[in-house]
């Protein structure tokens, strides 16, 4: 069965004929604990290539970590501390918070701490600097670590207690998951992207469709997809309750990773054969761009039934859409455009790295002029941190991925989510609509 | 270990953000975060009218969204015995073992408790009792991997014991 065009960079690990194909999360994981196979539901002890924490989680970790009387880490290389959410810091709570994670990165020397100035949103920093590589293990104590399975690397979110244990031993237990198998066919339609196919997705299958599961990415459309679009899309696994999200690294992962990658990447597939607990295939010509509707990412629908829906607020940004491709995108939209004179627009590039590009490019100036707030990279509003929140009443349209009660602030406020270009049309229009509908 | 409180009713997909708002999570204190426990729910004001031992009684995937501890965390320093759920989110469900919150899968229990029905849980065994209604349910046994976890008293106690 040919899901697509042949890959033509190679060689993969792991393809000699086993008793039992395996999937690509099979695989991983089985490297990583020793063992030559890996069945669902078997409970293994696999070892981690990279740790992640943030200022929100890695207080926890760090106190469990000197409460088990540990003296060092594992290795100073692998621990990432990001302090990203509630920065820059928006309290003094926070900024207690934070100085725990750089007292902490100062005492045991680490490589991978990134003060403000330096830092990013986590899962759009930690691909870009190549950090995490493809056939990696990461956890992180935070739930859109699955975002790095766009690289096909094992990658899920944890807690605290579980990174503070890591951060000791550089070993974590799993239960193997089941894999699903999601098959895009077909053509994007216009404004189209990474983020709709997930939506879609996710209001297919439902907020724990694939509950303790991995979800795998295939078909022609993904192999075409750029690794912005793949990004967004492991992003948002763990929005329909997935243990991680994956796509098999090919030529796309190959010339992402190069010159970027800090480790030797490693490339796995799934084998024919594999065994799937449940595989679904969508024809993406008929997928129109989507929006999440308050107050669960799968209440999904087609952004033309949404036209009367006034907003106060739009976000472009975040970890699933802050990326360079995504604000050109949003600029693309608003160039020539004013925002409504009702709505706040806040766009967050997500790291640094993107933050300079965006300027050089002119994008800026395009948001600027179209009267929007461009921010320092943060998470911010996505979680109601700061940088965005909403009073009572309000609507926001945003790139983020949650729109449970009170994710943006108030709890009678709502948040929809889309796609950025959307998101820049929307606050365009002063209520929800697409690109086209801009004269 | 006996679990014994009165039942509060929680419907599906209770998220991490409803157990404990964003806006609280710039401390890590266990107290302060208990204040706070399922403020953005639909009862907001649970922890003005809940009493220690009380247990929540939810729908399918409870404690879905967020990995943030500081939401088992909540519960368990707010003075909730256990939760009983039809199904748990994998992070939340894995966190709760973690830090010694006890959590227990029934759907039966779920469909049949009210709100206000005084339970007893017996930890060890799984078994549910309906002391309001006189009726007893059965939970998913706790798989043997957790029940180390819990035997050892937590993750980080169960990591300093095989590194020993």
């Amino acid at each position: 069965m040919n899901d697509g065009p042949t890959r033509r960079y190679g060689p993969y690990e792991n393809t000699e004929k086993h008793i039992m194909p395996m999937t690509i999360t099979e695989k991983i994981l089985a490297a990583h604990c020793g063992k030559k196979e890996v069945t669902p539901g078997e409970l293994i002890n696999a070892k981690v290539d990279i740790v992640l924490a943030n200022d929100i989680t890695a207080p926890i970790s760090i106190k469990e970590f000197r409460k088990a009387g540990a003296k060092k880490v594992f290795d100073k290389k692998r621990i990432v501390l990001v302090p990203d959410h509630f920065t820059p810091n928006k309290d003094i709570n926070s900024a207690e918070q934070s100085k725990l994670l750089r007292e902490f990165a100062r005492e045991h020397k680490l490589t991978n701490y990134f003060e403000v100035g330096r830092m990013g949103i986590e899962h759009a920093l930690l691909p870009e600097q190549g950090i995490v590589v493809s056939g990696d293990v990461v956890i992180g104590a935070d739930s859109h670590t699955c975002t790095y399975g766009a690289l096909g690397a094992f990658a899920t979110g944890v807690g605290s207690t579980d990174v503070a244990a890591a951060m000791i031993t550089g070993e974590i237990w799993f239960k193997v998951p089941e894999s699903m198998k999601f098959i895009y066919k077909g053509r994007l339609k216009k404004w189209v992207s990474g983020k709709d196919l997930i939506l879609y997705t996710i209001g297919d299958i439902g907020v724990d469709g694939a509950l303790y599961r991995a979800m795998e990415f295939t078909g022609e459309v993904i192999d075409k997809m750029n690794m912005s679009g793949r990004l967004t899309m492991a992003n948002m696994a763990i929005e329909a309750g997935g243990k991680n999200g994956i796509i098999a690294p090919d030529d796309t992962t190959k010339a992402y990773e190069d010159g970027r990658a800090q480790r030797k990447a490693k490339f796995y597939k799934s084998d024919k054969g594999a065994s799937y607990v449940d595989v679904r295939e969508y024809d993406c010509s008929k997928i129109e761009p989507q929006v999440a509707c308050p107050h669960l990412p799968e209440n999904t629908k087609g952004v033309s039934e949404l036209a009367h829906v006034k907003i106060d607020q739009s976000v472009v940004g975040s970890c699933t859409n802050g990326r360079i491709e995504d604000l050109r995108i949003a600029a693309k939209v608003l160039k020539g455009h004013k925002v409504h004179p009702d709505v706040r627009m806040i766009i967050i590039p997500a790291t640094q790295a993107i933050y300079k590009q965006a300027m050089k490019e002119g994008l800026f100036d395009i948001f600027v002029d179209a009267q929007a707030a461009v921010s320092t990279p943060t998470c911010g509003p996505c979680l109601g941190g700061h940088m965005g929140i909403l009073a009572k009443g309000e609507k926001s349209i945003a790139t983020t991925n949650r729109n449970f009660v009170g994710r943006m602030g108030h709890p009678e406020s709502e948040v929809y989510l889309s796609n950025p270009a959307i998101a820049a049309a929307s606050a365009v229009l002063g209520r929800i609509g697409s690109p086209d509908e801009l004269k | 270990m006996k679990l014994k409180g009165k039942a509060w009713k929680f419907g599906a997909d209770i998220d991490t953000d409803a157990i404990i708002p964003a806006r609280y999570l710039n401390t890590s204190d266990p107290v302060e975060l208990a204040k706070h426990c399922m403020e953005d729910s639909k009862t907001p004001d649970f922890m003005k009218k809940m009493k220690k031992g009380d247990i929540i009684v939810a729908d399918k995937n409870f404690g879905c969204g967020s990995s943030r501890e500081h939401a088992p965390i909540a519960i368990k320093t707010a003075g909730v015995s256990c939760v009983i759920a039809k199904t748990f989110a994998r992070i939340f469900y894995r966190n709760s073992f973690n830090m010694g919150l006890p959590i227990f899968e029934c759907a039966a229990a779920v469909a049949d408790i009210t709100e206000g029905d005084v339970l007893e849980v017996d930890a060890e065994s799984g078994v549910i009792k309906n002391v309001t209604k006189k009726k007893t349910y059965k939970a998913n046994p706790i798989p043997p991997f957790m029940q180390e976890l819990i035997g050892a008293g937590g993750l980080m106690e169960w990591v300093k014991k095989k590194v020993a």
